[in-house]
């Protein structure tokens, strides 16, 4: 039953990854890239995390208990950095006078 | 008092991430739990009233649930427009400005990370009580800053004045 759970969690999270890829590759500039890239991340990330973190508790032991915990902190600190990093590199972008992609524009 | 919660918060961190309860590895860990204590004490504190930090850690504990429900909506969202045949039609990118009604800079920094998670939007700048967002739609620029700036308003600050 965990197997199953966990399982569906993971592809899940894959798939939304999977997303994040075909975003990434069709979205026309810098910035609307940078929102496919960086951010289906934070729900795919945190699905496959809580997919382990299920699996690891199959055992309810203390190491396994632990395992868990530590696999909970990488999703934390995935929603602090990510956006963190996000808002770095658009802000970056933007001070430097990146030209925002314009509806009727060809993709760069 | 920062020292000490700083002190408190880093040696269990230290023994979760070790796991490890052998004399050896746990004075180590003592050692360098007082050593970020000693010398990084107001990063992690950086206000010096205990109850401001209570009020938001709880505050974002609560908070956690509702900005989960929004990330899944707007993923799915940006998930459906990346898989549209016709993309190029239905993303309109616009930068926004607008000012917010936050005071503390916890709380500001919480909207700000918050509007960032949700896809379809990005915070570039705060710059005091304004916010420039670079948005993916149309749609979502019209739904910036929303439901999350009053959450954060209820959760975390009301209970700070």
């Amino acid at each position: 039953m965990i197997d199953l759970v966990s399982t569906v969690l993971i592809a899940a999270g894959i798939l939304f990854f999977a997303f994040g890829v075909v975003g990434l590759l069709r979205f026309p500039d810098f910035y609307t890239r940078l929102h496919a890239a960086g951010k289906s991340d934070s729900l795919g990330s945190v699905l496959i995390v809580t997919g382990f973190a299920l699996y690891s508790l199959k055992t309810l032991s203390a190491p396994a208990v632990l395992v868990a915990i530590k696999i909970f902190f990488i999703a934390l600190f995935i929603f602090i950095a990510s956006p963190t990093a996000t808002h770095a590199i658009t802000q970056t972008a933007m001070s430097v006078g990146v030209k925002p992609w314009e509806k009727g524009e060809k993709r760069r | 008092m920062a020292k000490i919660a700083t002190f408190a918060v880093m040696i269990v961190f230290w023994l979760v991430l070790s796991g490890m309860f052998d004399a050896f590895h746990t004075s180590l860990g003592l050692f360098c739990a007082l050593l970020v204590a000693q010398f990084g004490h107001n990063l992690l504190f950086f206000s010096g009233n205990p109850r401001t930090w209570t009020v938001v850690f709880f505050g974002m504990v609560l908070y956690l649930p509702s900005l989960f429900w929004e990330i899944l909506l707007a993923n799915l969202q940006v998930a459906y427009i990346a898989c549209h045949p016709r993309m190029l039609e239905l993303i309109d990118p616009q930068v926004i400005r607008f000012r917010t009604k936050l005071r503390t800079r916890v709380s500001r920094v919480a909207l700000g990370q918050s509007i960032t998670l949700t896809p379809g939007t990005i915070t570039v700048d705060i710059r005091d009580d304004e916010f420039t967002v670079y948005a993916l739609t149309r749609s979502a620029a019209r739904g910036c800053p929303g439901a999350m700036e009053e959450r954060i308003g209820k959760i975390v600050e009301r209970p700070l004045r």
